[in-house]
Order: structure tokens, then sequence, then C-alpha cells
């Protein structure tokens, strides 16, 4: 058995890392975490995480940036703000998830062809686009884009009954002032 | 702003038709008919936060734009769209430097927003006292001995509730028993039924769904009634699924609140898309039919 070192010494961690996810957040408060666990025997997805939120808040706030960053914690979290409503020292925790979510796409290091990041991808393309999100349609997306075609017949059951009771629509949607959307899409890179 | 416009989102023309074809006919019948926002886009949802908060921000801009143009607050029934566009609306009136450029962008696209709009659920509006008191007197077909589990999911209430309660809300309570409905206590009422996580990760949706599904069974409520495009669909499409993995009958009608309100105003059964759902209701039927007897 090969012995490793368990613990980080400071030279490797990212001390700028909880001010840039401070910055990208917009919370203030998260120095000022207790550990206290609110948050993660609030959260209905802990149980799924491989860190629950509290250790994820106390990765950002000392620098474990790949732990956080590559964590699958981030991309389980769906934004129900229960945490975020509970916690004692008002950090918000949710926030700070989309945060990570975005740093983590931004340097590519989400788990790859997983479908959680290739779903807000493709849906946020599809509404850039269009103006408007097609139901079904992005559905496609997510399956072929995260290679996983057999989930699309696993989920032909499911399509029959919304064909059924007239719940799914082929059409993709579309609103008529796209020039509008790029317009504006355009000139907000141009500000940043 | 004078009165409200109607921003339906993908879901209430989609898999939610049948939230559409409630929330408007009952608006009507209470006097406060909604227009459907014209050239409204998508809100982006949580996707869009994940991957760019800017853009986010500046697709709901120009919604309001579009609301402030014509002076009506926005009215959005999915709790995923509420809730966007609230905090889409909150972040551009804090005057961040951020804030300001999204500003500056509509601006230049010829969708100037001076933050004038408001964003308001239905359930809110519906639960002011003035327009409970209405409800109440135009009931004429109140649904005596139906027991209801009202569930308000996650986004509606959490984090910007400006009318009820986080953990234990009580508005949907209240007017389902305006309507002669009996709500149970529930008190999964805003535990998270997992929004898209449902179609990424299966195994993890089928759990959290079985739990909300399980108790309001356990509380004998004969329906689950929601506010929310998302909540409904996988409480009411993944029920088989669950049925088959738990070994458990999970199954009870999963309405949309606005439903209920309009076959208790008395407006037509056939109009207000109960024939969308994919779960039986022939015993649910049955229970309001007996007016409290079982």
């Amino acid at each position: 058995m090969e012995i490793q070192r368990k613990v980080k010494y400071e030279e490797e961690l990212d001390l700028k890392f909880a001010d840039l996810i401070k910055e990208m957040s917009g919370d203030r408060e998260i120095d000022h975490c207790i550990q206290c666990g609110t948050c993660s025997s609030s959260c209905p997805m802990s149980v799924y995480m491989d860190f629950p939120p509290r250790k994820i808040i106390a990765m950002v706030k000392n620098g474990f940036k790949d732990e956080a960053l590559r964590s699958f914690t981030i991309w389980l979290c769906p934004s129900c703000y229960t945490c975020q409503v509970r916690c004692p020292a008002k950090i918000k925790i949710t926030d700070v998830m989309y945060a990570l979510k975005r740093l983590a796409i931004q340097e590519k290091v989400y788990p790859s062809r997983f479908s959680i990041p290739v779903l807000d991808r493709e849906m946020s393309k599809m509404i850039g686009k269009n103006g408007r999100n097609s139901e079904l349609w992005v559905v496609l997306n997510l399956y072929l884009k995260s290679k996983k075609p057999m989930g699309l017949v696993k989920m032909a059951p499911m399509g029959l009954k919304l064909m059924k009771t007239g719940r799914m629509s082929l059409k993709k949607e579309s609103i008529k002032d796209k020039k509008q959307l790029r317009t504006l899409l355009k000139a907000l890179k141009e500000e940043a | 702003m004078s009165g409200y416009v109607y921003y339906p989102g993908c879901s209430l023309k989609g898999t939610a038709k049948h939230y559409e074809e409630s929330i408007l006919p009952v608006f009507k019948e209470i006097d406060l008919p909604l227009e459907e926002l014209e050239d409204w886009n998508c809100c982006g949802a949580t996707a869009y936060f994940s991957v760019d908060d800017g853009m986010a921000a500046a697709i709901c801009g120009r919604n309001f734009s579009l609301a402030e143009k014509i002076q009506k607050d926005i009215i959005a029934p999915c709790a995923g769209c509420f809730l966007t566009l609230k905090k889409s609306n909150k972040f551009l009136a804090e005057g961040s430097e951020k804030a300001k450029k999204i500003l500056r962008a509509l601006d230049k696209a010829g969708c100037s927003y001076g933050g004038k709009v408001d964003v308001k659920h239905p359930l809110q509006v519906l639960v002011q006292e003035e327009i409970l008191d209405r409800i109440k007197a135009r009931v004429t077909r109140p649904l005596r001995g139906l027991k209801v589990a009202c569930y308000y999911g996650c986004q509606l209430v959490r984090p910007f509730t400006d009318f009820d309660d986080p953990d234990y809300p009580m508005s949907l309570d209240r007017l389902m028993a305006a309507i002669g409905a009996d709500p149970v206590d529930f008190s999964a009422k805003t535990r998270c039924c997992g929004g898209s996580l449902t179609g990424t990760i299966e195994e993890v949706g089928l759990r959290l769904n079985y739990i909300l599904l399980k108790e309001a069974k356990r509380r004998k409520a004969d329906a689950v009634v929601t506010i929310c495009p998302l909540c409904q669909f996988n409480l009411e499409i993944l029920q088989d699924k669950i049925t088959k993995k738990f070994k458990d009958d999970v199954g009870i009608p999963i309405l949309y609140f606005s439903q209920l309100i309009g076959l208790a105003l008395g407006l037509a059964q056939k109009t207000l898309g109960f024939s969308r759902s994919v779960v039986d209701l022939r015993p649910m039927w049955a229970k309001i039919q007996n007016g409290g007897q079982r």
C-alpha cells in the first residue's frame, strides 16, 4: 500500500478562490460560516452528494478550488434555496453553487458527458438563439450530446403519454424579434 | 403599474397546457382578464444562471421592458419563471456595476428598462383579501369532501417570500378551503421535487418524488394540488416508474390549483384541461360528487 499525504499545505491552496466566488456569487458572508451543518441537513440532495454543502462552503472559504469545482455536488444542487433561507450566517449558499457551476463550465472542469451541465448549456444555447425553449428539442439534444441514446428509448413511454394528452409539441418555438435578442447579447459582450 | 400581463414561459405552452387552459379562464371569471405579453422570451430558468448570469439577467430584462411599455406588472404562473424573473429584477435594481452594464446593453438593443415592473405569482394575487372574498362569493360548486395535499414546491416560496412562509406556507391551503376543499396537513409541502434533475439523473428524481407522493397518500389526500409546471410534471409522469421501483402504489391525481378553482367557480369541467391528466381521475370525481361521504 502506498502511503500518501492526506492534508494540503498552504502553498497548494488557491487563497484567492474565496474572493473570486464572493465576486461571482454576490455573497458577502461566506467568511462567517460556523460549519453548523444546517445546510447539509436541510438539503434534499445531500444523500447523493460527494461533499455535502457544508464541506463545499469550507472548501471555498479555504481555497480548495479543484476539489470544489470537480465535485458532483454543485451539479446536484436543484436550487431549492432551503439551505440559503435557513443559513444562520445568511450565506447565499445556492448562489455560491451557481457561481461554482459557472466557473467549472468556464474552466471546462466539469465531469465530461455528465448530463446536468450538458442540459444547462443546451438550453441556454437554444434560448440565446431563438428566445424560446422548445421542451422536446432540449431533451433530444441532451441525450445526443451526453451520448446516452438509450435514455431516449427509455423515455418513449413517457413521450407517448404526453403525445396522447396533447402535451408534447414538435414545434420549434421562437420569438419574432430575434434580431433584438442578438443585438442585446452582442451589446452585453461588448460591455464586459 | 396598473394591472397585470400574463407571462406563460415555455411550460404553459407545452407540457403544462392545462395550467394555461385553467388559469386564464379563472382570472377572467374573477374580473381580472389577462393578456399575454407580446413577443415574450424564455426566462432562462436555472440553466442560464448556471452558464452566464449576466446574459440570464439581460434576457429577463427584455421581458421587463416589454411589460413596462404597456405599464403592466408581470404574472408568472410557473414557479421557475417567477423566481428567475424576480431574481433578475432584484439584481437589476441593486445598481451594481454589472447591473449597470446590463441596463446599458438593454438600451442599445432598444429595450430600455426603468425598473418599474413587479413580478407576481397568480397564487399571490388570488389570496389577496379582496380577491379571495370575490372567489368565495362566486363559488357555485364547492368541492366538499375533496381532501387535497397543497404542494408549493421550492421556488415559489424561496428565497424571495414576500407573501408566505418559506418552510410551511399556508396561502394555497387557505385558497383551497375557500373553494370548499379540505386541505390536509402536508409536511412535505415545500420539499423539492428535484426539478430538471428527474430528467438528468433518474434515480434521484424517483426517490424525491416517491417521498412526496407517499406522504400525500399517507395523509389520505385524494389529489395533490400544485402551482408549478415542473412539480406537476414530475409528480404525475413518474408515478408508474415509482410504483414499480418501490413496489408501492403511489397513484394519485396531480392537479393545478387553477383547475380546481375553475371547477368550484362553475366553469365547464371539459374546458379546464382535466383530460390532459395521465392519471385516472374517476376516484377523485366520485369523492367530490359524494360531497363528503366516504
